[in-house]
């Protein structure tokens, strides 16, 4: 039976993490210009509001009152169809993440997680691929030379990593033993920490998210130089903030997934002490505040990787991906298969 | 010293062709050292002016707006000789003389005096050459430190008396502080 206080309940979570995932890719926006200054010894943009702080709103406000431009193109259907699902896969991944382990509000027990679904890796890797999607349909509707190469690009790029985060998401599985986000994390209680036994599997995911959400040095589906601008050539006004703003929600989204699966999510050294004597909201905001300190960390880090490493060549990157990580990834499997086995194949061998 | 050897900057590296080893071709030191060197720009200090804030200290040569001198007793210096105009190479200046009249004494130094002195801004290259050829001392580029501003209209970059002679306070008080010295 659903009650209605569990519907107002998981409704509240619902709003809350959309909103939080649409605050965090829009200061994401902000955090790039400025953190991309500061690297080159600029200050970036500090006129609207303090620091700068209103620049995204006054981004959005002036993309939104800008002229819609349709190009010459039979697909106007498709046209549009493109950045919504670039946006909405990049909003709906946000649904298994466990932002915290639960509150203790109203006498109920609140789960800190839109929904607790027991693949729900499974189902990030889902919407995830889905988002090509979004950047194929766009760039072939838009007509252009230059948007059906960047989206050629795109999607060649996206499945050809795909495999390769895959693959170095089951040595991580095999270890955990579950898909659920949620017990992931609560594995990883005090230090331990997945990125400690899985460090090679940290390293292909971490590449491979930077494939996958096309930023630099794998931007080679957006490369102004070569492409003006890839897929998103055409587009104007808000239809071109949807992409943008997709990507930075994308950007969000892996930086979490970085931080669930291998740091620890909202695990803190010594949050069980919390619980037992500050309080189970005490301990949990702080966990989500730690969640987050590592999230904003894993952002900056992608924009920090854009200023200090150039674009790969197609090549070097199709090379990289089919080459290196894949093999890497399944040497991993292996390796990790014989450490998790090793009492049993000692055991076979007649140890 | 043979020629290979030379190095003028002191920096100089021969370029080596040598097989990289195993972890030179993971790059991942190398990207490692990449970015704490971009970290390091992070916490510098950094080079920008925020400008209407604050205003970069000009040079005391820097050559600005002209200003068309009085001297102490706040009489204006030009004497309409033209030097300026023909050695402006710009073609900038354009003057009109005219006879001082005996009430006039207290405004112009010399007995010739410029009705009309103007100058075409957007002519002009700045070059100082004005200020070298003039006799009497009376157009500089360096004392009024100041750009000339912005404008959404040509004849508005035609700067006449009104906005090149020096205020008459300036003037003033450049005469007092030379009695105080």
């Amino acid at each position: 039976m659903v009650d209605s206080a569990f519907i107002i309940e998981k409704s509240v979570v619902i709003v809350v993490v959309f909103a939080i995932t649409m605050i965090m890719a829009m200061y994401s926006t902000w955090a790039e210009r400025k953190v991309a200054a500061f690297l080159q010894d600029r200050v970036g943009p500090n006129r609207a509001g303090w620091g700068g702080l209103l620049q995204p709103l006054a981004d959005g406000l002036k993309l939104f009152s800008k002229e819609e431009f349709f190009p010459n193109t039979p697909n106007r259907f498709l046209f549009v169809v493109g950045p919504a699902i670039a946006m909405s896969t990049a909003l709906m991944t946000s649904a298994v993440i466990p932002w915290g382990d639960r509150l203790h509000l109203f006498g109920r027990d609140i789960l800190l997680q839109a929904t607790d679904i027991n693949i729900a890796l499974l189902y990030f890797f889902g919407v995830v691929s889905v988002g090509v999607y979004g950047i194929m349909i766009g760039g072939w509707a838009s007509n252009n030379k230059f948007s059906l190469m960047g989206a050629v690009r795109a999607a060649s790029q996206m499945v050809s990593y795909e495999v390769a985060m895959g693959l170095s998401m089951i040595a991580l599985l095999m270890m955990t033993g579950t898909l659920s986000l949620k017990e992931i994390s609560l594995q990883q209680t005090g230090m331990n920490w997945n990125v400690f036994y899985q460090p090679l599997s940290f390293l292909i995911f971490l590449i491979c998210a930077f494939a996958e959400t096309n930023r630099t040095p794998f931007d080679l589906a957006e490369c102004e130089s070569e492409l003006i601008g890839g897929y998103h050539t055409e587009y104007s006004s808000m239809k071109m903030g949807f992409y943008l703003f997709a990507e930075y929600a994308n950007m969000f989204i892996s930086a979490t997934i970085i931080s669930v699966l291998f740091f620890g999510g909202y695990n803190y050294p010594g949050m069980q002490w919390m619980v037992e004597n500050v309080g189970v909201n005490a301990a949990n905001i702080l966990g989500i505040a730690v969640l987050f300190a590592k999230i904003c960390f894993w952002i900056f880090f992608y924009m920090w990787v854009r200023w200090t490493i150039p674009r790969f060549r197609y090549d070097q990157l199709m090379n990289l991906g089919w080459r290196i990580l894949i093999p890497l990834s399944i040497a991993n499997i292996i390796v990790t298969g014989i450490v998790i086995l090793r009492h049993d194949l000692a055991a076979f061998l007649g140890f | 010293m043979s020629i290979e050897t030379i190095s003028l900057s002191g920096r100089k590296k021969v370029v080596s062709n040598k097989e990289m080893t195993f972890w030179e071709r993971l790059y991942l030191v190398a990207i490692v050292k990449g970015l704490f060197i971009t970290i390091k720009h992070f916490f510098k200090k950094k080079a920008t002016i925020h400008y209407p804030e604050q205003v970069r200290e000009m040079s005391p040569v820097y050559r600005g707006q002209h200003m068309l001198k009085r001297d102490e007793q706040g009489r204006e210096n030009c004497t309409a000789c033209g030097l300026c105009a023909l050695s402006c190479p710009a073609e900038a200046i354009t003057m009109k003389a005219a006879e001082r009249k005996a009430d006039e004494k207290h405004l112009y130094r010399e007995e010739k005096y410029a009705e009309i002195y103007e100058i075409n801004m957007l002519r002009c290259i700045f070059c100082g050459l004005c200020e070298e050829a003039c006799p009497k001392d009376a157009i500089y580029l360096t004392t009024s430190k100041v750009l000339v501003p912005s404008s959404y209209e040509r004849e508005d970059f035609i700067f006449g008396k009104d906005r090149l002679v020096m205020p008459l306070d300036v003037a003033i008080k450049n005469a007092q502080l030379n009695n105080a010295n």
